[in-house]
């Protein structure tokens, strides 16, 4: 398997799991597109340096994909420096984690915002670009959040329930312009976004996990550099579960 | 009707929806004559708005479905 010659975006590139998304595409031989949120230049600097030392080429760019105009001139400027843009990857996301009952309109519209409209503003970018191309691949990060909810995720658990509903519809518009559009549901991954869990609480989700481990970004990473792939070219539509065998 | 306008829309039309240009009539209808599907008619839609830095709604779409009806809009909107 490998992405020789082609031409990657991830959101939210520069940290955790895109990170290590970007890592893996690189090592397979594609160019990258480090998409970061303002304010984390260093960290997307300090990967593309990484990502030459595997030898292949990465491109830091700073966009806030929640903003219609950020996302649209992120593409336009990844098709610019890259000369053309083959796989997308919505993978930036973030949590407010709240119940219900406390959860205020801020936590609701800040989730939704980054993690269901910012798929949808660089997905409708790129896709206008990859429709005249007749090819590409968009990968969204949904969650297993997303296919069981979660207490104290209302608002998280509705984005990426959202991602799955958004990733099925473009798999049906797109496919007969060689488009595939398919979304990956981790389960519980080390990384920023887990952390800060509690110990008891990290017991507690240990003991629902059949694999006795939380995820690492990388096993995350190489289901979507597989969907990325040729190997995968009759692969579309498709929500497929990264989670250890979490029984949630 | 503009043979300027009609001669870009020709082209357009034949490079969106892969027919060959003597095929591409004022009378030719994009989904009866010329094959187009739904998202070939956005596509096309979008590629006359580039070419001629214009504006085309929803709605005003919805009511071109022939060659002819497209040049005959794009006239209207560039006078
Ligand atoms: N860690 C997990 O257990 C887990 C499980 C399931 C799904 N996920 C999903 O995986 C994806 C990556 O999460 P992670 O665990 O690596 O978390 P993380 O917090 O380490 O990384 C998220 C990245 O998104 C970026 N980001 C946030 N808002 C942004 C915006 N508006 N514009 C651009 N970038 C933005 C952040 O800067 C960060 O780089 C997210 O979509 C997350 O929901 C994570």
């Amino acid at each position: 398997m490998d992405l020789k010659g082609k031409s990657a975006i991830v959101t939210g590139g520069s940290r955790g799991i895109g990170r290590a998304i970007c890592l893996k595409l690189a090592k397979l031989g594609a160019d990258v597109a480090i998409n970061y949120y303002p304010g984390l230049k260093e960290e997307a600097e300090e990967l593309k340096k990484e990502i030459e030392k595997i030898g292949s080429r990465g491109y830091p760019i700073e966009a806030d994909i929640s903003k219609m105009d950020e996302a649209k001139k992120l593409i336009e400027q990844a098709v610019a420096t890259m000369g053309k843009v083959d796989i997308l990857v919505n993978n930036a996301g973030i949590t407010r984690d709240s119940l219900i009952l406390r959860m205020s309109e801020d936590d609701w519209e800040s989730v939704l915002a980054v993690n269901l409209k910012g798929v949808f503003n660089c997905s409708q970018a790129v896709a206008k670009y990859m429709v005249k191309e007749r090819k590409g691949v968009i990968i969204n990060i949904s969650s297993v959040v997303g296919l069981r909810g979660n207490i104290g995720q209302a608002n998280y658990a509705a984005s990426k329930a959202g991602v799955i509903g958004f990733t099925k519809s473009l798999a049906k518009e797109l496919g007969s312009r060689g488009i595939r559009v398919n979304a990956v549901a981790p389960g519980f991954i080390e990384t920023g976004m887990t952390q800060g869990f509690p110990q008891e609480y990290r017991e507690k989700i240990l003991k629902q996990i059949p694999l006795g481990r939380f995820g690492l970004p990388k096993d995350v990473a190489s289901l979507v550099a597989f969907l990325a792939s040729d190997e995968a070219s009759y692969i579309t539509g498709e929500v497929i579960s990264v989670n250890g065998g979490i029984i949630l | 009707m503009d043979e300027r306008i009609f001669e870009k829309v020709k082209k357009i039309v034949s490079t969106q929806l892969s027919v060959a240009e003597d095929e591409v009539k004022k009378d030719s209808s994009f989904v009866d004559d010329l094959g187009a599907d739904s998202l070939d008619l956005v596509e096309l839609i979008m590629a006359l708005e580039e070419e001629f830095a214009i504006q085309i709604s929803d709605e005003e779409a919805q009511g071109i479905r022939t060659v002819g009806e497209a040049v005959d809009f794009i006239e209207q909107k560039m006078v």
